[in-house]
């Protein structure tokens, strides 16, 4: 019992050392905007920035899922927008709001399932499989609206973006909860487990039973969806659904992912480290505009930030390794 | 031959964070011989020959080639020095000729240009002078594995090495291009070559070395003449231990018919197979490489299409589509490839242990941790897996515990036929003990196995009976105590 005891703890200190580092990072860079401009840690401001994160940060929760896989999902922001507009135009249509919330997810569903079944049925790289359908939603968002944003709704609608829950915006809560949730199925449940397996080695998850082609189909299905999600978040807040909504979304998910620790080769990586990721990023913009820089600035700030954490990630692997 | 060592190293030690992986360890080679490094996984082998070809810095000790001191500073100074390392796993370029790879890097150019016909000639050459009929032109990926370690070793050569290391250089050759190695090997050995070879393989440092070196836990426990030794002696000097008998074969009681094959045939190659197997029976499966034997264990196994045929289990007729019908039917596959097709390297122990049971710990999609872990815990002690912790990641497990794990799987997953295919590949003397004792506990507690080999002592010390593939169908079959080494060969290569 004590060898279990003792093999439990030292990987608690593995499984988050690296989380830790992140979240050091994170705290760090808070500490410097504060000491920069003490209007950085007001509540309100916090509460601005933790809203700006949380679009970014669902659709990044799926792509974790996806990399994790050993994959990649590029046409998460295009799915975003083809879904933003669907749920718009039902919305027009005086669907109910509850409805429309489930036309946006089943929209993302669908084309995260179809993107998986070119990748496992028609054996695409997802490289490839999510590059066409990034251009696929993309161009029919864009024929669906005539290339005009769909405007304009109902109050009950735009209270996702306005209302609050014990004195959080709504679309935190929401995205706490997707985190939560996300955590849970990764470390507790079957589709978890399998999830890094398959990313781990494929054919060894295969050769153990594995359904392999199911489960990958699922994670692009739960990309589509949680990319459907964000169209929600988005269209209430900006009180429009844009066909080019979303764009670069895909980007910023994977680095969101990456600085979180997440491999790119598969097998491992915790949605925690991808929220920790996706707070950087969004503290890091918000900083920068406070502090009045330009955003040909922040995008150099960006880029060196996501390389820096990769090659401290890679340092520290290959010492530990 | 002379006498005169090519290398030596004196008193060489190795230390890494917290351990102390070689501990004085003395090597001397001579020219023209080939010396055989022996020693259990973890003994120190590979950290010395990585020391030799510049991998690794030593901490301590001294080195000299041809009487002089020198320090390996990395592996393209000790190639420079004439000291050339093939690993297990090759450096080729697939989609580069036979040609390209001998010379890449060093490609004669002319005006920028590469001289093709050039490189074509010289390589040519060399494989000449291996006894090898190759054609340089022909890309490497589609050479058999046997071929490609020969592009290897005219890699070497091309550099013109006078010390080779080759590890575990037969892994994955059959019984003829092994002959066709060791012939290229004494012709290296007539040009004064100096081989050092590790190998797990008591049968081949016999045929093949002049001296033997055998490490045991960082140290050396002694240098001699091949002809002055036996294995038992050899075995008892690396793991401090006397192995009796290196296959504690028990006969387990013959059962019921669990397996029946009939006209099993598929596109990968099978033709009209035909077995049965009953409980506590060890069938062993032997043949050259692309008899199709692992082929067999994949059609079983639900991963390539029947055709014709038809298997039944326990009397029944089952459709088996998919390694989760497999499974579910209560077969186990030990892949001859842990590494590729084993294990989940960057999974716990646990993990990879529950793998293909998941369903059994799982309630509404939610795993339960703790059944999973009483379970892994139940295997990592009966089958003594030596591991920190459940939570360990496998990739940083020995072969034979790795091998342990994979086998967890399988009895966690309550298989009644276990499918081995090389079951003992890369695994030291030790482990492989063990990995026998555990197939007879298996075969004595009424389950099937079926055992793919290579290694023919496996094959003959292991079974109650054996099967000889060739070309995809079974060419002989043999009952215990009727087959000999001699006998399955001659079926095998249809002569």
């Amino acid at each position: 019992m004590r060898a279990r005891g003792i093999g439990q703890s030292s990987n608690f200190f593995s499984h988050y050392a690296r989380q830790l580092g992140t979240l050091s990072g994170l705290l760090g860079l808070c500490v410097v905007l504060w000491a920069a401009t003490p209007f950085f840690l007001t509540v309100s401001n916090l509460l601005n920035v933790a809203e700006q994160a949380a679009i970014i940060a669902i659709v990044a929760v799926g792509m974790t899922f996806v990399i994790i896989t050993g994959g990649i999902d590029l046409s998460v922001g295009s799915v975003l927008a083809f879904a933003g507009v669907v749920m718009a135009e039902a919305l027009h249509r005086d669907v109910p709001v509850p409805l429309a919330l489930a036309v946006a997810l089943g929209t993302g569903l669908f084309c995260g399932l179809v993107n998986g079944a070119l990748i496992t049925l028609g054996r695409l790289p997802p490289f490839i499989a999510t590059l066409g359908m990034m251009s696929v939603a993309r161009g029919t968002a864009l024929m669906f609206t005539e290339g005009r944003p769909v405007s304009g709704f109902s109050g009950g609608f735009r209270s996702l973006a306005t209302g609050e829950v014990l004195g959080l915006p709504i679309s935190v809560v929401i995205m706490v909860g997707v985190y939560v949730l996300a955590h849970v199925v990764l470390t507790r449940t079957k589709l978890g487990r399998y999830t890094y397996a398959i990313g781990g080695n494929e054919e060894a998850a295969l050769l153990s039973g594995v359904n392999v082609k199911l489960y990958k189909a699922a994670v692009y299905g739960i990309s589509g969806m949680l990319s459907g999600l964000a169209a929600v978040l988005l269209t209430a807040r900006l009180n429009s659904a844009q066909p080019i909504a979303g764009m670069m979304y895909e980007l910023d998910a994977i680095a969101a992912t990456v600085i979180g620790g997440t491999s790119l080769l598969g097998g491992e990586g915790t949605v925690v480290g991808t929220l920790i990721g996706a707070l950087i990023m969004a503290v890091l913009r918000n900083g920068l505009n406070i502090l009045g820089v330009s955003s040909f600035v922040q995008q150099v700030v960006i880029g060196s930030v996501i390389i820096t954490a990769v090659l401290i990630d890679m340092w520290l692997k290959r010492r530990a390794g | 031959m002379t006498d005169a060592p090519v290398l030596e190293m004196r008193e060489i030690r190795k230390t890494f964070p917290g351990v102390l992986a070689l501990d004085g360890v003395d090597f001397e080679l001579r020219r023209g011989e080939v010396h055989i490094l022996l020693g259990e996984n973890g003994a120190g082998k590979s950290t010395l020959m990585k020391i030799l070809s510049g991998a690794y810095q030593k901490s301590a000790g001294r080195v000299t080639l041809d009487g002089n001191e020198i320090e390996v500073k990395n592996p393209a100074h000790a190639q420079s020095l004439g000291i050339a390392t093939i690993y297990q796993e090759f450096n080729l370029v697939p989609h580069l000729s036979v040609g390209e790879n001998i010379f890449l890097g060093r490609e004669p150019v002319r005006l920028g240009f590469i001289e093709r016909r050039e490189v074509n000639r010289r390589a040519s050459e060399i494989l000449h002078g291996l006894g090898l009929d190759l054609d340089p032109r022909r890309p490497v990926k589609g050479l058999r594995v046997a071929e490609q370690q020969m592009v290897e070793v005219a890699k070497a050569l091309s550099l013109d090495a006078r010390v080779l290391i080759m590890d575990e250089p037969t892994a994955a050759l059959t019984e003829h291009e092994i002959k066709e190695l060791f012939e290229a090997i004494r012709g290296l050995k007539a040009k004064g070559v100096s081989v050092v070879y590790i190998s797990h393989r008591m049968e081949e440092l016999f045929e093949i070395g002049d001296r033997v070196t055998v490490l045991r836990d960082g140290r050396s426990t002694g240098t001699f003449d091949v002809r002055e030794t036996n294995k038992f002696e050899l075995i008892r000097l690396m793991v401090n231990r006397d192995l009796t008998e290196l296959f504690p074969k028990e006969h387990a009681a013959r059962g019921a018919e669990v397996l029946r094959v009939e006209g099993l045939t598929t596109r990968g190659g099978l033709r009209d197979v035909s077995f049965s197997l009953h409980q506590g029976e060890v069938l062993g499966i032997a043949g050259l490489l692309g008899a199709g034997r692992t082929e067999l264990a994949r059609a079983i196994f639900g991963l390539d299409k029947v055709e014709r045929g038809m298997v039944s289990i326990n009397g029944q007729v089952k459709r088996i589509g998919s390694p989760r019908a497999a499974i579910n039917s209560g077969l186990g596959f030990l892949t001859e490839d842990r590494k590729a097709q084993g294990l989940v390297l960057p999974l716990s122990v646990k993990d990879n242990l529950c793998l293909p049971s998941v369903d059994k710990f799982t309630r509404l999609g939610f795993v339960d941790a703790k059944r999973e872990r009483q379970a892994a815990d139940r295997y990592v002690k009966e089958l003594r897996i030596r591991t920190p912790g459940l939570e360990q990641k496998v990739v940083y497990l020995s072969g034979g515990n790795q091998q342990k794990v994979v086998l967890s799987k399988w009895l966690c997953s309550e298989a009644e036929i276990f499918i081995f295919d090389e079951p003992t590949r890369g695994v030291d003397v030790g482990a492989k003990a063990e990995i026998y004792q555990l197939m007879n506990r298996l075969a004595a507690a009424g389950v099937a196995i079926i055992m793919i080999s290579s290694e023919l002592p496996e094959i003959l010390g292991m079974s109650d009976r054996i099967l000889v593939m060739r070309a995809g169908t079974i060419a002989c079959e043999f009952g215990a105590g009727e087959a000999t080494q001699e006998k399955i060969l001659e079926c095998a290569l249809g002569e």
